[in-house]
């Protein structure tokens, strides 16, 4: 009979702090816990007392990964409370930021945080020196996702452009154009990424989860739409609260996400995939279906691959929105700020990043609640765990916990954001 | 030949966003030739990897908010020759020093449903309020080809070539209409650090400070100009207190227009 502990204490090649403990004891796992101890930050409450304005530079702060992400769910937010909705051009620039982040932060994850563990290897580096040109590939895929962030944001980390109502300054057409020569390279080499990342080895593992992403009737989800679920959730943006909630445990200084009455739920590429197939585009359609992953995948480990496909989607919208856009005349409407609560969401990288404020007639914040992707999966990462590790109990402490942490990686977990959230030890006893 | 011994590097991260290490990872142009240079000993958010210090150069992220970081920024020092801090985090104790406004106990519950679960000490400070600091490099987020820079630099043994002047003179030097005089807007431009190259003005938006303060600023100069321009005095206290809040410069003045 088998008793042991696994932990690490420093889990490499995630965005923060985070630790792994799973504890088996007579061949069972009696405990798994994905902890976090990146330290607390405190947004929500230093956000009191600052102007409305403020909020999308103030919350990009929480994440150098995903500041759109942040940037995007409060101005949605601001904007829903003052009745305001920013439409046509402006609407496709967010969109194309927001893909400029998708790419960046995917590729980033696909290449650099996640493939090693699928090819043997420490890090990106050392994949480097067997495989030059898949890295080189790989930077220059990240570059363009980068780049379009910075046409259009300002600069790649903490954008400088995004305000309540639009934009300071919009991009010329001439621009926009400046990038397609590079996206359409990009186009080919995320297709390419695909088929590589198909070909990994994926150990099995899959659970019934209940996905949750936004949905839109027209468009694959990156912001707007209904929050719904394979199990029936079908709500409005505002209804959030009523059917969420989070929770705050000793061994984490994030707090987790979970569905009144219903427990755990996933947020992120998975999920939206699952969900929203068959708002892909054609490019993203087709090269699932070349590596037969068009009836969607319950095996997290496959988020790899989905997050490849999503680039190809990001890659191809971005294309499809530079080829439509003409210059708006105005880069803003005007916010004019009135009392009330309102909601934004968008789907970051990771999942769902939802924001609630209240304000007052003169713009200042009352209230705010910011809940970020990777607090809303730490319960399902840890329910994985246990699965994961009960399914392989006779593998090696050191295979134990290099498997483990494939699996963390697999929601590609952002400690910074979740903090207000992780920590592997396995203990055998 | 015998192979080169390459000089080590290690990141460490304190209270941050991770920006600004990830700015590393955003050289897409110059990591390879980067990590051709230098051994990469201990970079957790890129590998899994960890070799033993001493290390050569060891870039320090984020600002002390723990007991444990406290103690944890003792170790590292002892273990780098050469320590550089990244950001305004390391360097002024970022936006989370928001909170040395204030009492912290105030915050906890706002945030966290069992503040018995949670460590955390009263104020946020930066890392050269611990130990010594070889080089700052400002800014939220660095410039990353500074930060090529200053890693350039040290493993050459030259002085990195990095100003301590003004935004302003990113703004002349790259033909910016100013956004104050021309435009009235409320720009922290003539205080604050330059490095940005003078972003926000040429976007048509006023600088807001996020590289904290330049060299000797005249704040009280500047605060009187933002009340001409008709601002409030929370606006005033808001505007010297963001990214940069704990900035000495910057905190004096915010807390002069502190009710």
């Amino acid at each position: 009979m088998k008793n042991s502990t696994i932990k690490v204490d420093y889990l490499a090649r995630v965005e923060g702090e985070g630790s792994l403990y799973v504890k088996i004891k007579n061949n069972k796992v009696v405990d798994a816990k994905f902890g976090i101890f990146e330290p607390p930050r405190f947004f929500e409450a230093f956000l009191r007392g600052r102007k409305f304005t403020e909020a999308p530079d103030i919350t990009a702060r929480i994440c150098g990964i995903c500041p759109m992400a942040y940037q995007t769910s409060a101005v949605l937010a601001m904007e829903n409370i003052c009745g305001v909705k920013v439409e046509g051009q402006l609407r496709e620039l967010r969109r194309l930021i927001y893909c400029g982040e998708w790419i960046e932060s995917h590729i980033l994850h696909v290449y650099m945080l996640h493939a090693p563990d699928f090819l043997g290897y420490q890090d990106a580096i050392q994949i480097a020196k067997d495989h030059p040109e898949l890295v080189k590939n790989a930077l220059r895929l990240k570059k363009i996702g980068n780049e379009i962030i910075s046409v259009v944001g300002g600069r790649e980390i903490h954008p400088i452009n995004v305000k309540v109502g639009g934009f300071y300054k919009v991009p010329s057409k001439k621009q926009l154009l400046g990038l397609v020569e590079e996206l359409k390279w990009a186009l080919d080499a995320s297709i390419e990424t695909v088929k590589f990342m198909a070909k990994l080895n994926f150990p099995d593992l899959e659970q019934d989860y209940e996905y949750v992403s936004l949905r839109h009737p027209d468009e694959y989800p990156i912001f707007d739409g209904r929050l719904v679920s394979n199990k029936g959730l079908d709500i409005a943006v505002d209804e959030y609260d009523k059917y969420f909630a989070e929770e705050h445990v000793k061994h984490s200084n994030a707090l987790q996400g979970v569905m009144k009455e219903r427990n755990n739920y996933f947020v992120g590429p998975l999920a939206r995939y699952n969900l929203c197939f068959d708002k892909l585009s054609t490019s993203a359609k087709q090269v699932a279906r070349a590596v037969k992953l068009d009836k969607g995948t319950n095996n997290p480990f496959k988020s790899i691959i989905v997050r490849s496909i999503e680039s190809v989607y990001a890659v191809e919208e971005s294309l499809r929105i530079i080829k439509n856009y003409e210059m708006p005349e105005k880069p803003s409407i005007e916010v004019v700020p009135r009392a009330g609560i309102g909601y934004g969401c968008s789907e970051a990288p990771r999942g769902i990043c939802v924001h609630r404020y209240k304000i007052d007639d003169n713009g200042n914040i009352l209230d705010a609640k910011i809940v970020p992707p990777t607090s809303q999966n730490q319960k399902t990462i840890e329910s994985d765990l246990r699965q994961l590790v009960s399914r392989n109990i006779r593998l090696s402490d050191a295979k134990l916990t290099w498997l483990c942490e494939q699996a963390v990686r697999n929601y590609d977990p952002c400690i910074s954001c979740a903090t207000h959230f992780l920590k592997l030890n396995i203990e055998r006893e | 030949m015998p192979k080169k011994i390459k000089p080590k590097l290690a990141v460490w991260k304190f209270a941050s966003c991770d920006g600004c290490q990830l700015s590393l990872l955003d050289c897409e142009d110059e990591l390879l030739a980067v990590a051709g240079e230098i051994e990469i000993a201990n970079f957790p958010e890129a590998s899994r990897q960890v070799l033993k210090g001493p290390y050569e150069i060891s870039l320090v992220e984020g600002s002390i908010t723990t007991p444990h970081d406290a103690e944890r920024i003792h170790k590292i020092r002892k273990m780098s020759k050469v320590l550089i801090t990244i950001g305004a985090c390391a360097t002024a104790g970022g936006i989370q020093a928001l909170r040395n406004f204030t009492d912290v106990k105030n915050y906890i519950p706002l945030v966290y449903a069992s503040p018995q679960f949670i460590h955390t000490l009263n104020k946020s400070t930066p890392i050269g309020d611990h130990v010594p600091v070889d080089f700052e490099l400002r800014g939220c987020p660095i410039n990353k080809m500074h930060l090529v820079e200053v890693i350039s630099a040290y493993l050459t043994g030259r002085k990195p070539n990095i100003f301590p002047h003004s935004v302003c003179v990113e703004c002349k030097l790259r033909g910016t209409v100013c956004v104050m005089v021309n435009g009235g807007q409320n720009c922290m431009g003539p205080v604050t650090h330059s490095g940005c190259n003078a972003l926000c003005p040429s976007y048509n938006r006023p600088c807001y400070g996020c590289f904290g303060p330049k060299e000797s600023p005249n704040t009280r100069s500047l605060a009187n100009q933002f009340k001409k321009l008709g601002q409030s005095e929370l606006d005033i206290m808001r505007g010297f207190r963001t990214y940069n809040a704990y900035a000495e410069p910057f905190r004096k003045e915010s807390e002069a227009h502190e009710k």
